[in-house]
């Protein structure tokens, strides 16, 4: 099985992020970088697809130089290659755009399978896989959180309200997965010094035969009008009940009449 | 007013973070999960409990965390010293017993397997220690020779087959779970000797600590040698000299002035949120004069000691590291941590005398980092000696 995964790299959400006084996005100086959590999973299940099956895993990661940190954090985890792709031009490209130049790299590469983190942590967009597959032409599922590998199908479950829902896709296809879907390892520490010593590959879109016109900055149907810190949070209401009993009317009387969430 | 400064974390307020490479940060960060994740949820419990989490040991071979320093060939990490110091102070920021445990077998066992062993003792050992496979200890100090080394009292015989060793070591980190002691001996010419003793040698046993108020998430033994017979091929052959032994404590001590930091942000960290929600006189006790002041003593000492570390990391990756420096760090860095954990103790109130927070479990624990390896005292005289070229701790 030759497993292809999408990653991204994403702030890292543990520290404060600040919006720039202008509203034009956030402010990166001095955060803190990391592989997007969801692509995390990615990346965890298809080491343990490698494992049972064989194969190669190879990641591929859309963004600026900085990017590539993300990349050594899955070789570091253990996959076999990463793959960069970076161009100017795609300063600004939607999520469709980077779909499209995804789909170009995977395109090039052997894939059984290809995966993707359910969404990213920082715009939370849950676009990318979906799009991924519709350029491929791949069936694909998303959300998934159990992935079997037979002869040329793979049988996924999705957690869906009040049940699992079970799907059987022929193979290759795209699949975006859940969080519950694995447990990643940590980064060994011979891991990250084989990591170090790998050789990453960066494309642009020259390379890829792409034009900037079609998948760049030029081509989005979405651009980000404003950003805006979420709203202060308000103190909160202290009570001093007499008593348990009391404590827990209070709690249930602020649910029901000022929350209305009872 | 001024700009804020730009630091990642209340810690780090001299931007240390920006002198780090991606593999220090990288090897950092796998620790930090790693802790947060198997070690604070639990360190508590066990501490009380005097519990050292053996089940810790695999993974923590299997991370890659033991011998990290030591070549890849042998199956180590082959990480630059600085990454090993992160790695100490990430352990140590859990507890000081779980660091002491990853010290233990790579710096006083490892690396004396490294530096004075054979290649066939190197390729035999190595590998299955880096992987936790192997459990070892370090058996210099006896029960009437700990600052004195010289004064031991261990003999080793030699036979026709091979050596026998007699005595007995105390506060042996690791004793009575380990597979193998690197044990220290004089010869009957009273030349010191290290050997690899198999610890499932007939004659040989180790006695647990159980009386400890300090380290509890840690194993700590007395090891008795009985007519302890061992083959040739288990002597250190480079490990002639009781400066071979010391050898491996500047490796030691190089580790804990790292692990010290980590200890003494644990402690920084959950005083300085305490202090700005606790609520006492109508203002949050961080808008007080005093526990403004004991914040910023703590996060002076911390800034310095990690000054220190980070520099001291530079010059063993130049190799030129000079083990008395290694004493000024070892003695700063844990006496400030020991000061730090105080203070943040006193800002906690009655909170932090509980498990719940840190600051008292690594009080009690920074006492022994404070003795062990050299005491305070022990590196004083050592600086004192270097920079005056008056030796004050000869022999009377």
């Amino acid at each position: 099985m030759d497993v292809v995964v999408c990653v991204k790299q994403v702030p890292d959400t543990e520290q404060p992020i600040r919006v720039r006084a202008d509203g034009s996005g956030i402010d990166e100086q001095g955060l803190n970088w990391i592989l997007n959590y969801y692509d995390e999973h990615a990346v965890e299940e298809a080491l343990r697809v490698r494992e049972r099956h064989g194969g190669t895993v190879t990641v591929v990661c859309v963004g600026p130089p900085r990017a590539t940190e993300a990349l050594r954090t899955a070789l570091a985890m253990g996959a076999d290659e990463a793959v960069h792709v970076w161009d100017p031009a795609l300063e600004g490209a939607d999520h469709l755009g980077v779909s499209r130049v995804l789909a170009e790299v995977v395109r090039r590469m052997p894939h059984d399978l290809v995966l993707c983190g359910r969404l990213a942590t920082d715009d939370n967009a849950s676009v990318v896989g979906a799009a991924l597959a519709e350029y491929l032409g791949l069936a694909q599922a998303t959300a998934i959180a159990k992935l079997e590998i037979g002869d040329g199908v793979a049988t996924v479950e999705r957690e869906v309200e009040g049940g699992v829902e079970v799907l059987r896709v022929p193979l290759p296809a795209v699949f975006t997965v859940e969080r519950t879907i694995n447990e990643p390892r940590y980064p060994t520490l011979p891991g990250i010094m084989k990591a170090k010593r790998k050789e990453i590959r960066t494309l642009s879109l020259q390379d890829l035969g792409l034009d900037p016109a079609q998948v760049g900055a030029a081509a989005a149907r979405v651009r980000y009008a404003r950003f805006d810190p979420p709203p202060r949070r308000e103190a909160g209401r202290v009570v001093t009940p007499e008593s348990p009993e009391e404590g827990a009317r209070l709690i249930a009387q602020f649910l029901q009449d000022t929350a209305k969430v009872l | 007013m001024a700009q804020q400064v730009a630091y990642r974390a209340p810690s780090d307020f001299y931007a240390v973070e920006d002198l780090l490479t991606d593999v220090q940060r990288s090897a950092r960060d796998t620790v930090r999960r790693f802790v947060d994740r198997e070690v604070l949820p639990h360190i508590g419990r066990w501490w009380l409990e005097g519990h050292f989490p053996t089940e810790l040991v695999p993974k923590l071979g299997e991370l890659g965390v033991l011998g990290a320093n030591l070549p890849e060939e042998y199956g180590c990490a082959g990480l630059d010293n600085i990454a090993y110091g992160l790695l100490m102070q990430e352990l140590e920021r859990g507890d000081s017993g779980i660091r002491s445990f990853a010290s233990v077998q790579g710096a006083l066992v490892m690396y004396p397997i490294y530096a004075y062993g054979s290649e066939d003792q190197r390729r035999h050992y190595l590998p299955k220690l880096a992987r936790g496979e192997l459990v070892g200890c370090f058996g210099l100090t006896e029960p009437t020779a700990g600052s004195d080394p010289a004064a031991m009292n261990t003999r080793a015989r030699k036979t026709a087959r091979g050596w026998v060793l007699s005595g007995t070591k105390m506060w042996i980190t690791n004793g009575s779970i380990a597979h193998l002691a690197i044990v220290w001996a004089r010869d009957e010419a009273g030349t010191v000797r290290g050997f690899i003793v198999p610890t499932d040698t007939p004659g040989f046993s180790a006695h647990d600590i159980h009386t400890k108020v300090s380290m509890r998430a840690s194993v700590t033994s007395e090891l008795v040698l009985d007519e302890v017979e061992i083959p040739d091929d288990l002597a250190l052959p480079g490990a002639v000299g009781l400066g071979k032994a010391l050898g491996c404590l500047t490796q030691a001590r190089y580790g804990i002035a790292w692990g010290a930091v980590g200890a003494a942000v644990a402690c920084f960290e959950e005083a300085l949120s305490y202090a700005r929600d606790r609520v006492a006189f109508g203002r949050p006790i961080a808008a007080t004069q005093i526990v403004q002041e004991r914040l910023v003593d703590m996060l002076t000492k911390i800034t310095t000691s990690q000054l220190v570390a980070y520099r001291l990391g530079q010059l063993k990756d130049a190799g030129r590291m000079h083990y008395a420096q290694v004493s000024l760090a070892k003695r700063h860095n844990v006496r400030a941590a020991l000061e730090v954990a105080r203070e943040a103790r006193q800002v906690l109130g009655a909170y932090g005398i509980t498990t719940e927070y840190h600051a008292m479990r690594h009080a009690a624990n920074l006492e022994s980092v404070d003795t062990y390896e050299g005491t305070y005292d022990i590196h004083t005289l050592i600086l004192g000696r270097e920079i005056t070229g008056h030796e004050a701790f000869g022999r009377a």
